[in-house]
C-alpha cells in the first residue's frame, strides 16, 4: 500500500485507493515472526534512546551516584576496613560498580511503570506487536545507562588513586560483565513495574529487593567480618558473585569461576522472569 | 450473499468485581458506516469500545470484526482495526513525524515508507507546520488530530473513535466530524463512542443508545427521533404552576406523556405532528396552567435520550420507564422491518 505512496507526492486526502476490508483480512497473519519481534525491540529501543537525550536529567542517578558513592564509601570505610582509603579501593570498586548497576535496574522498572501509565502505551497494547517489544526495547536503550554507571565508577577510582592490577583488559572486562549482570537483573525490576500500581510502589518494593541484595554481599566488606549465618547468605547472594567476578577480573585481569556462576545466575534471571514480566504485561490488558 | 458486518457481537459482558460495566450488548456494524454508540457517562460505551479492540477481555459474549474472533485471534483483529482513545495516545516526548514513523515502522511498514505516510498524514490532518515539534507543545485539537492520524497509517478498514471530540472548540471539532466522514469516503467502517447528541446526530448513521451497560433503543437518528413524534413543544411553567394539572392536560388534548427535563418548570410534549401545539397551549390556558416561554421544535436525541433512559426526570420515573419501554418495541420494530426489506 505505501510502496505506492513512497515515490510519488504524497497525495492529499482521499486520492488513495478505497480501503478493501475483504482484503485487509486475507492479509492478516495469525502470529508474529522472530523477525518482527526483533525490529519492534529495535524501535522501542530507539524510541527510549530518543527520551533519554530528551530528558537528561534521567541521567543523574548514573552520574552523580558513581562518584559520590564512591569517594564518599572510600574515605569513609577505607580507614575502618583496609587500614587506608588506598587498600580499600581495589576491594571498593568493584562493590560499588556492582550497586551502581544495580541502581540503575530499579530505574528501568521506576521509568517503565511511568511510561506504561501513559496513553501512549493504551496504543501499543492496540498495535499488532510482539509483547515483549515495550518491555525489552527499553533495556536495550538502558544498556547506555549501565555503561556509563560502571565506566563512570572506575574513572572516579582512578582519580582518587586505584590502579587495578588487571590492567585495560581486566577493566573493561569487569564493566562488560557488570553490563551483562545489570541487563539481566533488570528483568526482575521489569517484572516488578508490571505487577506493580504505581511507579512509587515500584520504587519501594525495589529498594526492598536491591537493598539486602547490595549490602548483605561482600560488595563493601571482607565475608570474614560476618557473623557464620549472614556469611552463608553472602555466599549465595550472586551479587557477591559479581562483585568476586569484577575484582578478579579488574584486579588480577583473571575471568575466574566467579564470572560463569554470575553469568549462569544472570541466565536463570532472565528465563524466570522475562516470560513472568510478558505475562504479566499481557494481563494488562 | 450478504457481506461480513465490521463488527458483529452478542451478549458482550464485562464484569469489574461485581459491578457489570457492560451487560449483554449486542452490536452489529455494517460495512462502510459510522455507527454511533450512545450513552452518558459510565454507561459502559468506552468499555465496550475497549473490549472490541481487544484492549479488555471479553467476559461473556463473542465479537467478531469482519468475521474474525475478537476473544481468539486478537492478533489478527489489531490488524484491522484503528483506535483513537479520549486521552491521546501518542508519545510526548517524541516529535509529531516521530511518532508517525514509529508506529508506521512497528507495523511492518519500511522506514522510507513509514517516513512517506507519516508525511502523508500530516499534510491531510493540516499539522505539517508542527511535524518537527515535540507534542507537548501541541494543543488538545491538534493532539487529537496527531492521534487519529497514528491510527490511520496502515489504513486499518475499522476505527474506533472513543468520544473524538470530547473536549474540542466548535471549529475544531467541525474539522473532526469533516475527517471522520472522509474516513467513510475512503471505505472505512466507523465506531464511535460519543456523549454529544447532535455529533451523533450528524455523523451516525445508525445509533445504538446505551444505559448503565445495556443497549435500550437503536436505530438511525431519524427513526430515534421520529420516536417521540414529529416535533416537540418545549414549555416553561409559571413558578407555583400545577405541574400535575400540567400534565394532565397534556395527557388528554395531546395524547402523549410530557417529558420533564431537570431544569425545574421545563417540561416537553412530543406532538405528532406541530400544528397540535395551539390546541395544547389553549387548553393551558383554560385549565388555568399559565407559562412563561413556549418554543416548537424538531424533537433533538436529547429528547429522545432522556425519554428512552428517563435520566433527568427522577419525579417521573414510573412513567419515563413505561415510555422507554414502548419506545423501545417500536424502534425493535422498525428496524426489523428495515433489516428484512
Amino acid at each position: 500500500m505505501s510502496t505506492l505512496t513512497a515515490d510519488v507526492t504524497p497525495a492529499p486526502n482521499f486520492a488513495l485507493r478505497p480501503v478493501d476490508p475483504a482484503a485487509a483480512v486475507a492479509a492478516t497473519r495469525a502470529h508474529i515472526s522472530v523477525g518482527e519481534t526483533l525490529s519492534q525491540t529495535l524501535i522501542m529501543a530507539w524510541r527510549a534512546l530518543k527520551k533519554m537525550r530528551r530528558n537528561l536529567e534521567q541521567f543523574m542517578d548514573v552520574t552523580v551516584q558513581p562518584l559520590l558513592f564512591t569517594a564518599m564509601f572510600a574515605y569513609l570505610f577505607g580507614g575502618a576496613v583496609s587500614g587506608d582509603v588506598h587498600s580499600y579501593l581495589p576491594l571498593l570498586i568493584p562493590g560499588i560498580v556492582a550497586q551502581t548497576v544495580l541502581t540503575t535496574c530499579m530505574a528501568t522498572g521506576v521509568q517503565l511503570r511511568e511510561d506504561m501509565e501513559k496513553g501512549v502505551f493504551d496504543r501499543f497494547k492496540a498495535l499488532p506487536m510482539a509483547r515483549i517489544a515495550p518491555l525489552a526495547g527499553p533495556m536495550i536503550a538502558d544498556l547506555v545507562r549501565y555503561v556509563i554507571a560502571a565506566g563512570l565508577t572506575f574513572v572516579t577510582g582512578l582519580i582518587i588513586g586505584y590502579r587495578p592490577g588487571g590492567g585495560v583488559f581486566g577493566v573493561l572486562g569487569a564493566v562488560l560483565l557488570a553490563v551483562l549482570t545489570g541487563w539481566s537483573l533488570a528483568w526482575i525490576f521489569t517484572w516488578v513495574g508490571t505487577i506493580a500500581k504505581s511507579a512509587k510502589s515500584v520504587q519501594g518494593m525495589s529498594m526492598l529487593i536491591l537493598f539486602p541484595l547490595t549490602f548483605l554481599s561482600n560488595a563493601f566488606v571482607p565475608v570474614s567480618t560476618l557473623p557464620g549465618w549472614l556469611a552463608a547468605f553472602v555466599k549465595v547472594n550472586p551479587v557477591s558473585h559479581l562483585v568476586s567476578a569484577t575484582r578478579d577480573l579488574a584486579n588480577q585481569g583473571v575471568v575466574s569461576a566467579e564470572a560463569g556462576w554470575t553469568l549462569l545466575a544472570c541466565l536463570g534471571v532472565i528465563l524466570v522472569f522475562a516470560p513472568l514480566s510478558v505475562r504479566s504485561y499481557r494481563k494488562q490488558l | 450473499m450478504t457481506t461480513t458486518a465490521a463488527v458483529e457481537a452478542t451478549g458482550l459482558v464485562k464484569e469489574f468485581g461485581r459491578f457489570r460495566a457492560v451487560d449483554g450488548i449486542d452490536l452489529e456494524v455494517r460495512q462502510g458506516e459510522v455507527f454511533g454508540v450512545l450513552g452518558p457517562n459510565g454507561a459502559g460505551k468506552t468499555t465496550a469500545l475497549r473490549m472490541l479492540a481487544t484492549l479488555l477481555p471479553i467476559d461473556a459474549g463473542r465479537a467478531r470484526v469482519f468475521g474474525v474472533d475478537v476473544a481468539r485471534e486478537a492478533h489478527r483483529v489489531r490488524q484491522l482495526i484503528g483506535i483513537t482513545g479520549q486521552f491521546a495516545s501518542v508519545d510526548e516526548d517524541l516529535t509529531a513525524t516521530e511518532n508517525l514513523w514509529m508506529f508506521g515502522r512497528l507495523q511492518g511498514l519500511r522506514s522510507g515508507d513509514a517516513r512517506a505516510s507519516a508525511r502523508r498524514l500530516l499534510e491531510q490532518f493540516g499539522l505539517e507546520e508542527a511535524a518537527d515539534r515535540p507534542i507537548s507543545q501541541f494543543s488538545g485539537g491538534m493532539r487529537r488530530r496527531l492521534d487519529l492520524a497514528a491510527s490511520l497509517i496502515t489504513r486499518p478498514p475499522l476505527i474506533f473513535l472513543d468520544e473524538p471530540t470530547t473536549g474540542l472548540d466548535p471549529r475544531t471539532r467541525g474539522q473532526m466530524w469533516d475527517t471522520i466522514r472522509g474516513l467513510v469516503a475512503e471505505g472505512c467502517t466507523v465506531l464511535l463512542t460519543t456523549q454529544y447528541l447532535d455529533e451523533a446526530d450528524q455523523l451516525a448513521d445508525r445509533i445504538a443508545v446505551i444505559d448503565r451497560g445495556r443497549k435500550v433503543a437503536e436505530g438511525t437518528p431519524e427513526e430515534l427521533k421520529a420516536s417521540v413524534g414529529d416535533s416537540t413543544l418545549q414549555l416553561r411553567l409559571a413558578p407555583g404552576a400545577d405541574v400535575e394539572v400540567a400534565r394532565q392536560v397534556v395527557r388528554r388534548v395531546a395524547g402523549t406523556e410530557p417529558v420533564l427535563t431537570p431544569e425545574s418548570g421545563r417540561m416537553n410534549v412530543p406532538l405528532e405532528t406541530a400544528d397540535r401545539a395551539a390546541d395544547v397551549l389553549i387548553a393551558f390556558r383554560q385549565a388555568g396552567v399559565s407559562i412563561i416561554s413556549v418554543s416548537v421544535a424538531q424533537p433533538t436525541l436529547d429528547e429522545v435520550f432522556l425519554a428512552i433512559t428517563g435520566h433527568g426526570a427522577e419525579s417521573e420515573h414510573e412513567a419515563t420507564d413505561d415510555n422507554a419501554a414502548t419506545t423501545k418495541t417500536k424502534l425493535d420494530t422498525t428496524t426489523k422491518t428495515k433489516l428484512e426489506v
